[in-house]
């Protein structure tokens, strides 16, 4: 089969991190991700079927691992080397365990059940699959998720494997482009759930890319009645988070200034802004880059919450605010089972599909590459904003290895 | 004998015409056979004897007013209420005509007996004035006399212990000011009347007075229908103000009013920079290579120096008239007076008006004119300096010449840089922005804490500016920015055009091919009388 695949290759490793600081995808020219024929995963036991991805998302953090920008915190929980690609809508060919023939979205964490582990752990058990204490056990290799383990191939390719708990089947009125939505969607309704903003409260919604799109929308179809203030970079970006929800829609850049009169805050400075005395209830960060975190510790109020929903990594931040200000920070990753504001527990991903349908959220799938343009595909998704994309995704259908296979 | 303004018809013959252009000069070629130029008058002269000159009106009020020696008594409560750092521009040489009289005024209140003696900068939103700007309005005499003792304040238009609600108008208008001066037995006003617009009842009903008072007459229909606020009798704000008045009059509180007026020599007769108010062709070799020198040099320093250079420039203007006694008598005396300085004869409009913008205007004394500041330079200011009608024709064209650069003094002008962002971004109409965005800028209550105890403009303020524009933004097509900085100019609603020739080029889709232009020459302050 075909596929895009991330070696250990350390100075590939180094070259990447160097071009993606020239460029934003500069990574994906010289670094580890090489194209290549290569089989199918082994099945490593029951509940393991192949499945033929049809589109595959390129999100923030494979452009992170791309550019040599991701912590070296993921190096013990991934395995090399991996196929990325986690969101993903695949073809499964034959009713397999329950899951009819067809279309399916995978939900890509690689918790106790995909590991074959019994007793499974105490997140797993909770539903928060998330959390899995596991992901380094059992009888696959280690990795967070499918796209980042040896073993289980990823979306990024013509062909892998998925366990059964992983699927959901996809309805037959739904595009590709929609279904291919469903695992960021979720991700995004974990953040907004997770962020537990209260009656009234304002929330900040730091980057309009995919994500702060997607929790914005996910903050007003689930969360409690709240005023949104989304920043946004790009001009469509600043239309699709008024679409979606936001009660005001802000320019990055100096954003304290817009926020500190939203919120009616007081500022620390004659005239410049060095600090709000206020700020906003909630800020939950869509970027994670170490300027966004400033920024969010800037507006929150005391007393605040940051979640952290966009992924971070090493950053150098300056915390006497939030040892001060008493401002709580969290973070936000993946998906399980969420408490919606009246209290019923319902799972991530069915909630994503319910917004995805309810938000049309399918259009947000920008522009589609081949395998072969993968070049192309990684720099447009790592420069999509200033392109007036959103999101970028590979299309897995017309490859000839794949309609072979 | 000084000449009086004239409108010079441009032929072939003509040299390119001076346009202030911020801290620095455009030389503009403008078209033969369809342009003019409005020149203004040249200084007329000055009083030979200013402090005598006070002296005497102080003793020989007009209008139905005793002498001031009859009216200042012992165990009185007397406020001397002056005009702030908006006056007069540029900052004149010391000493200032405030100076003059205040002094002149406190040897009379002293020869009475009157000890309980209170100076107020009569600012009403604009910014506080420094230690060193108040000195040099009012002198080190008075200074050091005054200010120790907490006796010479600038007013606070947001103090609610010092504020005192006086009553409302026949349309409702209500009238808040200074507590201080309201009690007092007696306010006497200093004023420099710069233009038509200051003085009158708009000296204590606006200078002295609070948001809640001011809201009623700094507003977009008030603008709309001055016609302009130049012109009195034409214009609403002075309505308003006269109503505004009257409810002060009626309720006890008695105002002694001075006002004076001063010549155009805003760049001397001597030195590199008087050969700005010279005309072009009588321009020597000796002023052009002038010109072109302060232009390259202009053109090659840094903005900062630039603006230091400009900012301290102290114009040698002078007391050309000083009247007192009752508020309307007057003013009536002064606008004869100002007018005999500004008002030039136009014979009919013109299908595009430009203007050279300077790096001065009331609200960006030693700071910046940021890009809200020129629009009202250009668009309240000098767009509205007629009589009669406006030299530009409905539907027009308005070319201004000015950098207009993205830059704000962050300690003056705090809520404009926060109306330049997220109200010019939502729009250009000034009803809607007031209906929708000045609530909430007025009673910011870090902006009130800025306006109280730092430097800052009140958080209303830039609405006010826009306001001010509002009977141009009516009136003209179009409005085009020669040399500003695009995004600034854009944001401002305008056309950004990089010469005067494009500008016109532009201007012609509005106006036609062979509209005809009329270019104010300005400053010197002039005044379009248009026939």
């Amino acid at each position: 089969m075909k596929a895009l695949r991330f070696e250990r290759n350390i100075p590939r490793f180094a070259a990447a991190n160097i071009a993606g600081r020239l460029s934003s995808g500069g990574g994906a020219k010289v670094g580890p991700l090489r194209l290549r024929n290569v089989d199918t995963p082994r099945l490593p036991g029951p509940g393991w079927v192949e499945i033929l991805p049809r589109l595959t998302g390129i999100c923030g953090s494979d452009l992170a691992t791309i550019d040599g920008n991701s912590s070296r915190y993921f190096e013990p929980i991934v395995s090399f080397p991996f196929i990325p690609g986690h969101e993903i809508v695949a073809d499964l060919s034959e009713t397999f365990e329950g899951v009819p023939a067809g279309r399916v979205v995978v939900e890509p964490v690689l918790g106790c059940v995909t590991r074959a582990i019994d007793p499974v752990c105490v997140a797993c058990a909770r539903g928060d699959l998330g959390n899995c204490e596991r992901i380094t056990f059992g009888n696959i290799s280690a990795g967070l998720q499918s796209g980042f383990c040896c073993d289980t191939g990823g979306g990024w390719s013509t062909s892998m494997i998925a366990h059964v708990s992983q699927l959901h089947a996809v309805p037959a009125d739904w595009t590709d482009e929609a279904a291919v939505m469903v695992e960021p969607t979720a991700c995004a309704v974990h953040g907004a759930l997770a962020a537990d903003v209260a009656e009234g409260d304002t929330v900040v919604v730091l980057g309009s890319g995919a994500l702060g799109l997607l929790t914005i929308a996910a903050l007003r179809r689930y969360g409690r009645k709240c005023t949104i203030i989304a920043v946004a970079k790009h001009p469509h970006q600043q239309e699709l988070a008024r679409e979606f929800g936001a009660d005001q829609v802000i320019s990055s850049g100096h954003i304290a200034r817009p926020i500190r009169r939203i919120t009616g805050s007081l500022a620390i400075g004659d005239g410049d802004i060095v600090r709000l005395t206020g700020g906003a209830d909630h800020v939950i960060d869509c970027v994670g880059s170490e300027s966004s975190i400033a920024e969010a510790l800037t507006v929150v109020r005391p007393k605040g919450r940051i979640t952290m929903v966009g992924m971070p990594g090493h950053v150098h931040l300056d915390l006497t605010g939030l040892w001060q200000r008493e401002i709580t920070m969290s973070g936000a990753y993946a998906y399980g089972t969420e408490t919606l504001p009246n209290g019923e527990r319902r799972r991530t991903f069915d909630l994503a599909f319910e917004l995805v349908a309810a938000a049309d959220l399918g259009r947000l799938v920008s522009a589609t590459y081949p395998l072969d343009r993968f070049e192309d595909a990684i720099t447009h998704a790592a420069n999509a904003g200033g392109r007036g994309a959103v999101r970028i995704a590979f299309d897995l259908r017309n490859e000839k290895e794949r309609n072979r296979a | 004998m000084p000449r009086p303004g004239f409108v010079l018809d441009v032929d072939r013959s003509t040299p390119p015409i001076l346009f202030h252009h911020g801290e620095g000069f455009r030389l503009e070629k403008l078209p033969p056979g369809r342009s003019r130029v409005i020149y203004p008058a040249e200084p007329i002269e000055a009083l030979k004897n200013p402090d005598g000159a006070i002296r005497d009106a102080l003793v020989n009020p007009i209008g139905d007013s005793e002498p001031l020696t009859a009216l200042l008594k012992p165990g009185m409560k007397l406020t001397i209420a002056f005009d702030d750092i908006s006056l007069p521009l540029p900052p004149m040489k010391r000493p200032d005509i405030r100076q003059r009289v205040i002094e002149a005024v406190l040897e009379l209140a002293a020869a009475a007996g009157v000890d309980d003696v209170m100076l107020i900068a009569a600012l009403a939103l604009h910014r506080r004035m420094t230690e060193d700007e108040l000195r040099h309005a009012v002198g080190d005499r008075v200074y050091d006399a005054f200010a120790p003792q907490g006796l010479l304040v600038n007013h606070d238009a947001e103090d609610p212990d010092n504020l005192l609600f006086i009553g409302e108008t026949e349309k409702g208008e209500e009238v808040e000011i200074n507590k201080r001066a309201a009690e007092s037995d007696l306010i006497i006003y200093v004023n420099i009347n710069l233009v038509s617009m200051d003085g009158g009842w708009k000296s204590t009903a606006t200078g002295l007075a609070s948001y809640r008072s001011l809201r009623h007459h700094h507003n977009p229909q008030t603008m709309r229908h001055s016609k302009s606020f130049m012109d009195q009798h034409k214009s609403e704000l002075h309505s308003a103000n006269w109503r505004m008045g009257k409810v002060l009059r009626d309720s006890g509180v008695k105002v002694f009013q001075i006002e004076t007026t001063m010549n155009n020599n805003v760049f001397g007769t001597e030195g590199p920079m008087s050969v700005l108010q010279k005309r072009e062709w009588e321009w020597s070799l000796k002023d052009r290579v002038t010109v072109a020198g302060m232009k390259t040099a202009l053109d090659h320093m840094p903005q900062r120096t630039r603006r230091s250079i400009f900012n301290s420039w102290q114009a040698p203007h002078a007391m050309t008239s000083v009247q007192a006694g009752e508020v309307e008598a007057v003013h009536k005396l002064t606008t004869e007076n100002v007018y005999a300085q500004h008002l030039v004869q136009v014979e009919g409009q013109t299908d595009i008006l430009t203007m050279g913008l300077p790096y001065i205007s009331p609200y960006n004394v030693n700071s910046i004119l940021n890009p809200i500041l020129v629009a009202c330079l250009g668009l309240g200011y000098f767009f509205n300096l007629y009589r009669g009608r406006p030299p530009v024709r409905e539907g027009g064209v308005v070319i201004m010449s000015h950098p207009t650069p993205w830059e704000f003094h962050p300690v003056h002008h705090p809520s404009y840089i926060d109306f330049f962002d997220q109200v010019l971004t939502q729009t250009h109409d000034p009803v809607v922005m007031s209906e929708q965005f000045e609530k909430s800028f007025a009673e910011d209550e870090w902006y009130r804490h800025l306006y109280r105890t730092s430097y800052a403009y009140h958080g209303v303020h830039p609405f006010y500016m826009w306001y001010w524009c509002s009977h141009a933004l009516e009136h003209v097509g179009q409005v085009i920015i020669v040399g500003g900085d695009v995004r600034a100019v854009r944001r401002l609603g305008f056309k950004p055009a990089s010469t005067l020739q494009d500008a016109l080029e532009m201007a012609s889709d509005v106006v036609g091919r062979d509209a005809t232009i009329t270019h104010l020459h300005n400053p010197p302050i002039l005044m379009a009388d248009v026939s």
